[in-house]
């Protein structure tokens, strides 16, 4: 399959650059169908009259990673956003187009939004866990399914924390509050919170830009690690980072999706005059 | 070349530009809020609770000038001077000059024999004062406190008098005194507590038959076995009161067995019931440590006792009491409804014009006079849902209402109505600061946002709501002005809580510590012994609210801890 990730002919000329000008667009990247979680077609994504997206169509690779770069503002969060429509609680927010996880388009009318959050995990910048305890941080989203057995519980919070990481550091301490660890703990307990309820997707948006290099490091090794059983997609600010964690990266520039290749491809031979200027730093 | 050093010679200049002015104003309003609210503690503390304190009692002479003497025996409660001129214009014929004369308040008490408890007397003319160690002060339970000498005893056992010696014949009296407590504490509690029962259950059954009358679906022989039922209890309910009866007549006997013979200061004998007294205690006879002991034991007496007297004598325990459960039933009501209102406000409305105009309506309830929510209780809660409320569930009691009259429960819920703006605005305050970042969180996992308000975004938002119970206690502990209007009274002949069911009467009227204030200083037939009183009320007043207050800081300050989150 072959996608073509940028329709040069909707772009407006408004804003500044002519991207005609600057090289076409590249499809590089082709993957058979079962090996593709997510789908986006022809997405439009307006916050009231702005369009902060547009017509974005790429696919995201199943077990694989799968890294958004760009500078600020360019829609890269907005886009992870959308796979598990956070954005809908900005009352301002409208989408047009489609995404599908597996096959269904998750904008339909009579989606569950909570199933689809269930199935599609997300890690925020800033570690946000609950003022609870550790144990009672990862239990949370089993809990709102209506798990309360004491036995499975135990045994879902002990996976989840060796899965992020996390059992070593603290399980003599399950029942402290989760506020009281470092902030490179919280985030991986986030993590952990969030593959409790075994999601088949992660999306992580920067999830090491709020900790110490050490921190980062770990976070970049679970990464790695969980990549064998969950498709991630992780919005970074640091193209090292990208680099080094992701099979798969994308550029975007304005809203718009400029180049997705193999990461390799991309940061060595990019396609694209404004993907190059900003890997090599010319902006952004 | 500019210096690091201070600029000494432009002393009034650098001083304005450091800042010091605005330091001293700050800190002079600092200490000038302090000291009024330890001035007003001090106060009330110092002209309520000396009143607890046995002051000596002394015999003097007292002859104005071209009057005749008379033997006084009295306590002193306070002292002034006066301008003469005053006096001679009052009709006094002074013997002196100076421009100003002492003057001061005594208790003479004996009020059935005086009238009154208190009067005047010119200090220079108090002619041979003496603190005589037999003079008794007795607390009646009628006509206020007795002044005078203890002559004789006599009781079940025989006469005691003077002859075989003072302090056998004290003893004997103290010991009688007692005697005749324990009866009355049975008495209290037969009169109270069984024959209240008795007469509870026997109102029950009466409005129970009234009920069957009004009851036209009922078949004759129905009717009749349930009458019977009714009947039979009744007449069991009657036996059991005539032995009540019975054992009451003979307690009252009991109790009016004993009497004494006392004298005033002026050698006026008279015979006394030994049961109308409260307590007796010779004041001058007294140590230091003993007067500490009586105080204790008195102030006690007034925290856990009943009032006397037009409220002038005794306790203000129902007072307390229907002031604490008032509070914590309004509590219960105000809370819940009031951060559920926040929470739609907040949460799921859409905001807008509408939503903006509710909050402005809101705010606006808090500014409103209390009176006015007394005046909307009555004429809604009460004479609308109560009066509903009696038609349809307790239609056998008509035409004496039971919810269509003012009650705690109506006081509770429109003190409720008051406080509310209060919560509200707070609630909604508090769930504005929750992050955002942590409701997403939430969200991500696959909670519903009822889920997430219910599990993540309400429990961080508890310290908020306590604080917004915190001020609504505040405010409606102190509130006087619709509560007249609402449930509360001079006097309630039991307390809202008591052991008949269901227990918790919130038909029933009850007593509040500001009310009583105000009824102590304004109602009283009897102003210099209220007058003390209205102090210690008020300061007990004080205390009560900032134990309440303290309470839901202390629980505030709990929850903060445990969702600390937020000062991240």
């Amino acid at each position: 399959m072959t996608v073509n990730y940028m329709d040069t002919k909707k772009a407006p000329g408004s804003h500044g650059i002519n991207l005609e000008s600057l090289g076409r667009s590249r499809s590089d990247v082709a993957f058979e169908d079962e090996d593709i979680t997510l789908t986006v077609d022809n997405l439009d994504l307006f916050y009231g009259e702005k369009q902060a997206l547009y017509d974005v169509s790429m696919s995201i690779p199943r077990q694989k990673v799968t890294a958004f770069i760009g500078p600020s503002g360019c829609g890269k969060s907005t886009l992870l956003r959308c796979f598990n429509r956070m954005n809908d609680l900005v009352d301002t927010c409208r989408v047009e187009g489609k995404i599908s996880l597996d096959g269904d388009n998750i904008y339909e009318r009579g989606v569950d939004v909570a199933t689809l959050r269930r199935r599609v995990g997300m890690v925020f910048q800033k570690p946000n866990p609950f003022p609870k305890s550790i144990y009672e941080n990862v239990a949370y989203g089993l809990r709102i399914q209506g798990i309360n057995k004491k036995r499975v519980l135990d045994e879902v919070v002990e996976r989840s924390l060796r899965g992020a990481a996390l059992w070593d550091e603290v399980k003599d301490r399950l029942h402290d509050n989760a506020l009281g660890m470092s902030g490179g703990q919280q985030q991986r307990l986030v993590i952990a919170r969030t593959i409790a309820v075994e999601p088949e997707v992660l999306l992580l948006d920067e999830p090491a830009s709020a900790l110490d290099p050490i921190s980062t490091l770990k976070i970049e090794e679970l990464i790695y690690e969980l990549k064998d059983k969950y498709t991630i997609v992780i919005v970074t600010h640091n193209m090292q980072q990208a680099a080094r964690v992701s099979d798969y990266t994308a550029f975007m520039y304005m809203g718009k999706l400029i180049e997705f290749d193999n990461t390799d491809t991309l940061f060595t031979n990019p396609g694209n005059k404004q993907t190059e200027d900003y890997i090599t730093g010319r902006y952004g | 070349m500019t210096t690091l050093h201070k600029n000494e010679t432009d002393g009034l200049r650098a001083w304005f530009k450091r800042g010091e002015p605005m330091i001293w104003i700050n800190a002079s309003a600092v200490t000038v809020s302090t000291l009024a609210v330890i001035g007003l503690l001090v106060l009330l503390a110092v002209r309520g609770f000396s009143h607890f304190w046995p002051a000596d009692v002394f015999v003097a002479e007292y002859q104005l000038p071209g009057e005749g003497s008379a033997v006084l025996m009295a306590e002193r409660v306070e002292s002034e001077s006066v301008a003469i001129e005053q006096l001679r214009s009052a009709g006094f014929k002074l013997d002196t000059e100076d421009p100003f004369i002492e003057r001061e308040l005594v208790k003479i008490g004996n009020r059935d024999v005086y009238g009154s408890d208190f009067r005047w007397v010119l200090t220079r003319y108090l002619k041979e004062v003496d603190y005589p160690v037999d003079a008794v002060v007795m607390e009646r339970r009628e006509w206020g406190n007795f002044y005078g000498f203890l002559k004789a005893l006599n009781t079940g056992d025989g006469r005691t008098d003077l002859s075989q010696g003072d302090a056998e014949l004290w003893q004997a009296f103290q010991h009688s005194i007692e005697r005749a407590e324990t009866i009355h504490e049975d008495i209290e509690r037969i009169e109270k507590k069984d024959i209240g029962a008795i007469n509870y259950r026997l109102e029950k059954l009466r409005l129970k038959e009234r009920g069957l009358e009004l009851d036209t679906d009922l078949s004759d022989t129905v009717r009749q076995q349930r009458q019977m039922e009714i009947d039979a209890e009744i007449a069991e309910l009657d036996a059991k009161y005539e032995v009540l009866q019975r054992e009451l007549r003979e307690l009252y006997q009991q109790w009016n067995r004993d009497t004494f013979i006392a004298a005033t200061v002026a050698g006026d004998e008279r015979e006394l019931r030994v049961s109308t007294v409260v307590k007796a205690f010779r004041p001058n006879a007294m140590s230091g440590f003993d007067k500490v002991v009586f105080y204790v034991k008195k102030f006690g007496d007034f925290l856990t006792d009943e009032p006397r007297e037009a409220n002038t004598e005794g306790g203000i325990f129902p007072a307390i009491f229907g002031t604490v459960i008032m509070v914590l039933i309004m509590s219960v009501l105000v809370t819940p409804f009031g951060v559920v209102a926040a929470v739609y406000l907040r949460e799921y409305a859409k905001q807008g014009v509408m939503t903006r105009i509710v909050r402005i309506a809101v705010n606006n309830l808090a500014g409103v006079p209390s009176i006015v929510y007394g005046v909307f209780g009555l004429g809604f809660f009460i004479y609308f849902i109560g009066a509903e409320i009696d038609q349809a569930l307790f239609a056998e009691a008509l035409p004496s209402p039971t919810f269509g009259t003012p009650g705690l429960l109506w006081a509770s819920v429109t003190l409720a109505l008051l406080t509310l703006p209060v919560v509200i605005v707070a609630t909604e305050e508090g769930l504005s600061r929750i992050p955002r970042n942590l409701r997403e969180g939430s969200l991500a996992l696959g909670a519903t946002k009822a889920e997430t308000l219910w599990r993540v975004v309400l429990p961080m938002t508890s310290p908020a709501m306590m604080t917004g119970l915190i001020l609504a206690v505040a405010r409606a502990a102190g509130e006087v002005a619709p509560l007249m209007l609402v449930g509360v009274v001079k006097l309630a002949p039991s307390l809202p809580v008591d052991g008949n069911f269901p227990y918790f009467h919130l038909d029933q009227k009850f007593m509040h510590l500001g009310f009583h204030i105000y009824d102590v200083g304004f109602q009283s037939p009897n102003v210099e012994a209220a007058r003390p009183l209205v102090y210690a009320t008020a300061l007990l007043l004080v205390v009560i609210i900032a134990l309440l207050n303290l309470s839901a800081v202390a629980l505030r300050n709990h929850l903060r801890e445990k969702y600390k989150s937020l000062e991240m």
